[in-house]
C-alpha cells in the first residue's frame, strides 16, 4: 500500500526529466514532398551490419524474424516483448520522452497510430518506398495507416473486421434463425431470454470500447476528425445515438448481459453457454476455440447484423501494424524490416497459419491454404472465408482521435458504466462527448 | 557532506571527530535518501508548476494546477471516499489487532505461536496476490461466496457492485494488515515490565482489569504509531482497487482513490504536471490528517 506513490513519483520524474526535449514534434517536415531514398542507399544499408530493436507481443514472432535475417544476414533483429497493448505504449512513451531506450520498429494497433503521430514519434515511410505497397493491402487497412497528408505511418500486420460468432445448438434449441438485421437481433434477444432466463443472446462488454467503436464504424458514424491543431468530436451524433438507444435499450430490458470481457466470469460464461453469440473480430474465432474448448463444434460464424435489410457494412476491432520510431538510427533497415515482415509471402502466410493473425494482405486472404480451412470447432465451416468477405465491407474513412487512452478511459466511465448499470446510454454519450471536448481543449486543440 | 568528511583538520576536538564519523555513517543513507526521495519530490514540485499540452508544448502555469485540483470534483470525491474508508476500516482493523494482541499476550491460548503466525501470514502475501484471490472469492457468478449463498437459497449480494465495493476493499485491507498491526502491538506488550502485572495482581486486579488499566495505557504509543501508518495507508490506497478494477471496471473508475487518479492522469491522460500537483495535494492531506491524529492523541494524554 505504501509503494505506489514512490513509484508514481519516480515514473513522473522519468517522464518529466526530458520535458524540454519533447515539446517539439510539430516543427518537423510533415507534409510536403519527402525525398525518396535511392535503391543504392537501400542496398548499402541492407548489407551493413546493423542491429535493430523490435518491440512486439505477437507470440513466436521470432520465426518471421528468422526469415528476414536469412534474407538480410547483415541485419540482426533484437526482439523485446514489452507487454501487450497499453503497457507497451506506456513504456514506449516513457522511452521516447527519456530520449533513449526506444525501439527501432514497434508493434502498434491501428487505433493508436494518431496518438503517436500527434507527438511526431513515427517515421513517415514514403521515402522508403512504402507507397508502392498500397495495392497489396485491403483498402481500409491502408486507409488506417495513412496520414492526413498522405504519410504512410506504418505497415498493416493483421486486422479485426467484425462479425458474429453464434451458438448453433442454442439457436436450434429455441428455434432462432441467425439474425441478419439489428431488428431481428433485438427480437431474438427478447425471445431467447424469455425462453431461458439464464441465457443471453449476447454480451456487450461494458469495458470494451474497441467493440463499441467497431459497431460505431459499422453504423456509419465518423466521430473524430483531426486536422493539425483542429479537431472535431461527435461521439453523440445521429448514428452514435442510434447505437446508444439500441444497446442501452436492450441492456435496460435485461435481455443482453454486459459483463466485463476477458475476465474469469466472462470465460466461464462462454464455456457454460451463458452467451449465445459473441460479436467479435476476425481474431475471435481462433481465440474462442482455445478459451472455450468445451463448446467445440457448436459455434458458427456470420457477418454482423445490418442496420438496413440487405446492407453490407462492417467495422473493425483491433489489429496491428509495424511502425518505425522516429528516433531510429537505421531508418532504412527499420523500414525495410517492417515492410518485409508484413509483405513477404512466406512471412505473411506464417502469421496467418501459425500465429493465426487475420491477414491484411489481399494475397493471403485469397490463398486457399488460408481461406479454405475448415476448423472442427466451427463444425467445418470455412470461417476464414466468412471473415475475408466481411473484410471487404469495412469502410475506409474511419479515423481515430490523437489521444486514444483518454477517450477509452472516458468511455468506460460514461457509456460503459451506463451499460453496466443499465441507465440512460444516450445521456451517457453526451457526457462522453463533454469529457472528450474538455480534454481536447485542455490539450490546446481548437475543438469544432 | 563530502566536504565534512574529506577536509577534517588534523587536530580537532574528539567531539567533532565523532560527529564527522557520524556523518560518514549516515552518508550512504543520505545519498540514497536525497537521490531517491528529496530530488524526485522537488522535481515533482517543479513539474507541478508547468502545463504541457499536445498542441502548444510546455508553458509555466504557476499555481493553476493546484487551483484546478482544489475544484476538481473527481479528486475531492476520491479524497472523501478514502476518508470514509479510513473512518470505518481503520477502527475495525486496529480493534481486531488489539484484541488478538491482548489475547495472545494473556497466555491463555493454546497453540499461540501457531495462531500468531496464522494471523500474520496474510501480511506476507503480496497485496497483488491477495487482491486477485479476493477478486476470485467475490466473483458474482461463480465465486465461492456467491455459490454458498445460492446453496442456502439466499440472493447473493454483488460484492463487486458499486454499493458494496468499498466494504469489499476494506475487508481485503483488513485481512492483509491486521496481522502486521497485531505484531507491533504484541511486541509493545512484551516490553511491559512484569512487575506491574504482579503488583496489580497483588492489588486484586483480574485479567480484564489488568488489560484495561495497564496494558492498553502502555500500548498508547504503539497504537498511535499503527494509527498513523493506517492514515497513510488509507489515503494512499492503490494496489487493491487497481487490481479489482479489472473485475469491476465500471465500479472502480479512474478517480476511485486519489492515488489511482494521479496514476491515471499521468499515464492515461498524459498530464504529468497535473498528476504531480494532485500527488502533492494528497501529500498535504496526509500530513494534515496524521498531524491531527497525533495532536488529538497527545492532548488526551496530557
Amino acid at each position: 500500500m505504501r509503494t505506489p506513490r514512490l513509484r508514481l513519483l519516480a515514473a513522473g520524474v522519468a517522464a518529466g526529466l526530458v520535458l524540454a526535449g519533447c515539446g517539439g514534434g510539430s516543427d518537423d517536415d510533415s507534409g510536403g514532398t519527402s525525398s525518396a531514398v535511392s535503391q543504392a542507399d537501400i542496398d548499402k544499408a541492407m548489407q551493413t551490419p546493423t542491429e535493430l530493436t523490435f518491440w512486439s507481443w505477437v507470440p513466436n514472432i521470432d520465426k518471421e524474424i528468422a526469415l528476414f535475417e536469412k534474407e538480410y544476414p547483415a541485419i540482426n533483429v533484437k526482439l523485446v516483448n514489452a507487454g501487450q497493448g497499453e503497457p507497451q505504449y506506456t513504456k514506449l512513451r516513457t522511452a521516447l520522452k527519456a530520449g533513449s531506450g526506444a525501439p527501432d520498429v514497434v508493434q502498434i494497433e491501428f487505433q493508436y497510430i494518431p496518438t503517436f503521430t500527434i507527438t511526431g514519434d513515427l517515421l513517415d515511410l514514403r521515402p522508403y518506398g512504402a507507397e508502392a505497397l498500397k495495392d497489396q493491402f485491403v483498402d481500409w487497412t491502408w486507409g488506417q495507416v495513412t496520414g492526413a497528408d498522405g504519410q504512410v505511418w506504418a505497415i498493416p500486420q493483421d486486422t479485426g473486421p467484425m462479425g458474429m460468432l453464434y451458438r448453433q445448438d442454442i439457436f436450434d434449441k429455441y428455434g432462432i434463425k441467425p439474425p441478419t438485421t439489428w431488428d431481428e437481433f433485438a427480437a431474438a434477444a427478447r425471445t431467447l431470454h424469455a425462453a431461458d432466463p439464464n441465457v443471453y443472446l449476447t454480451n456487450l462488454a461494458s469495458n470494451q470500447n474497441g467493440a463499441w467503436m467497431g459497431l460505431l464504424w459499422q453504423a456509419g458514424s465518423r466521430p473524430f476528425k483531426t486536422d493539425g491543431d483542429r479537431i472535431s468530436v461527435s461521439v453523440n451524433d445521429e448514428a452514435s445515438k442510434k447505437l446508444g438507444q439500441y444497446w442501452g435499450g436492450l441492456a435496460k430490458e435485461g435481455v443482453i448481459s454486459t459483463d466485463a470481457d476477458f475476465t474469469d466470469q466472462w470465460y466461464q460464461g462462454l464455456n457454460r453457454g451463458k452467451y449465445a453469440t459473441w460479436l467479435t473480430a476476425a481474431w475471435g474465432p481462433v481465440f474462442l476455440s482455445t478459451s472455450a474448448k468445451d463448446t467445440s463444434g457448436k459455434w458458427r460464424a456470420a457477418p454482423l447484423p445490418q442496420w438496413t435489410d440487405g446492407g453490407q457494412e462492417a467495422g473493425n476491432w483491433g489489429g496491428s501494424t509495424s511502425a518505425v520510431v522516429k528516433t531510429t538510427k537505421n531508418p532504412i533497415a527499420a523500414a525495410k524490416f517492417a515492410e518485409f515482415l508484413n509483405t513477404d509471402p512466406e512471412s505473411t502466410m506464417m502469421f496467418a497459419t501459425e500465429q493465426f493473425l487475420f491477414p491484411a494482405t489481399k494475397a493471403v486472404l485469397s490463398n486457399p491454404a488460408f481461406s479454405d480451412q475448415k476448423p472442427a470447432f466451427y463444425g467445418g465451416q470455412q470461417v476464414n472465408q466468412v471473415f475475408a468477405g466481411i473484410s471487404d465491407t469495412v469502410a475506409t474513412d474511419f479515423q481515430w482521435p490523437p489521444f486514444l487512452d483518454q477517450t477509452v478511459n472516458d468511455w468506460d466511465e460514461t457509456v460503459g458504466k451506463s451499460l453496466a448499470d443499465r441507465t440512460d446510454t444516450v445521456a451517457a454519450l453526451d457526457q462522453w462527448q463533454q469529457r472528450i471536448t474538455t480534454y481536447a481543449k485542455n490539450q490546446g486543440f481548437k475543438v469544432e | 557532506m563530502s566536504t565534512v568528511t574529506a577536509a577534517v583538520p588534523r587536530r580537532r576536538r574528539a567531539g567533532s571527530r565523532r560527529a564527522a564519523a557520524g556523518y560518514l555513517f549516515v552518508a550512504p543513507f543520505l545519498v540514497v535518501f536525497v537521490a531517491m526521495l528529496v530530488v524526485p519530490l522537488a522535481y515533482a514540485g517543479y513539474l507541478s508548476l508547468f502545463r504541457e499540452q499536445l498542441i502548444g508544448g510546455t508553458t509555466f502555469a504557476g499555481l493553476d494546477n493546484y487551483t484546478r485540483a482544489l475544484s476538481d470534483d473527481r479528486l475531492l470525491g476520491g479524497v472523501a471516499r478514502v476518508g470514509a474508508f479510513f473512518a470505518i476500516q481503520v477502527p475495525v482493523m486496529l480493534g481486531l489487532a488489539l484484541f488478538f494482541a491482548l489475547a495472545l499476550d494473556s497466555g491463555v491460548l493454546w497453540l499461540s505461536r501457531l495462531l500468531r503466525l496464522g494471523i500474520f501470514v496474510p501480511y506476507a502475501v503480496p497485496s497483488v496476490v491477495a487482491a486477485l484471490m479476493w477478486g476470485y472469492l467475490y466473483g458474482p457468478d461463480f465465486g465461492p461466496i456467491a455459490q454458498l449463498f445460492e446453496k442456502v437459497g439466499w440472493n447473493a449480494p454483488n460484492l463487486l457492485g458499486s454499493d458494496l465495493m468499498l466494504g469489499s476493499l476494506a475487508n481485503v485491507v483488513t485481512w492483509e494488515f491486521t496481522g502486521y498491526n497485531m505484531i507491533i502491538l504484541y511486541a509493545a506488550l512484551r516490553s511491559v515490565p512484569t512487575e506491574l502485572y504482579e503488583a496489580a495482581a497483588v492489588d486484586g486486579a483480574g485479567a480484564w482489569r489488568i488489560a484495561w488499566s495497564i496494558k492498553i495505557p502502555a500500548l498508547r504509543p504503539a497504537l498511535l504509531l499503527t494509527l498513523i501508518f493506517s492514515v497513510i495507508g488509507s489515503f494512499q490506497l492503490f494496489n487493491e482497487p487497481q487490481l479489482l478494477q479489472r473485475l469491476a471496471p465500471n465500479v472502480i473508475d479512474s478517480a476511485y482513490t486519489p492515488n489511482l487518479y494521479a496514476y491515471s492522469l499521468a499515464f492515461t491522460s498524459q498530464d504529468v504536471n497535473y498528476a504531480a500537483a494532485v500527488s502533492f495535494l494528497l501529500g498535504v492531506v496526509i500530513v494534515a490528517v496524521s498531524y491531527t491524529v497525533q495532536l488529538a492523541a497527545n492532548r488526551r494524554r496530557s
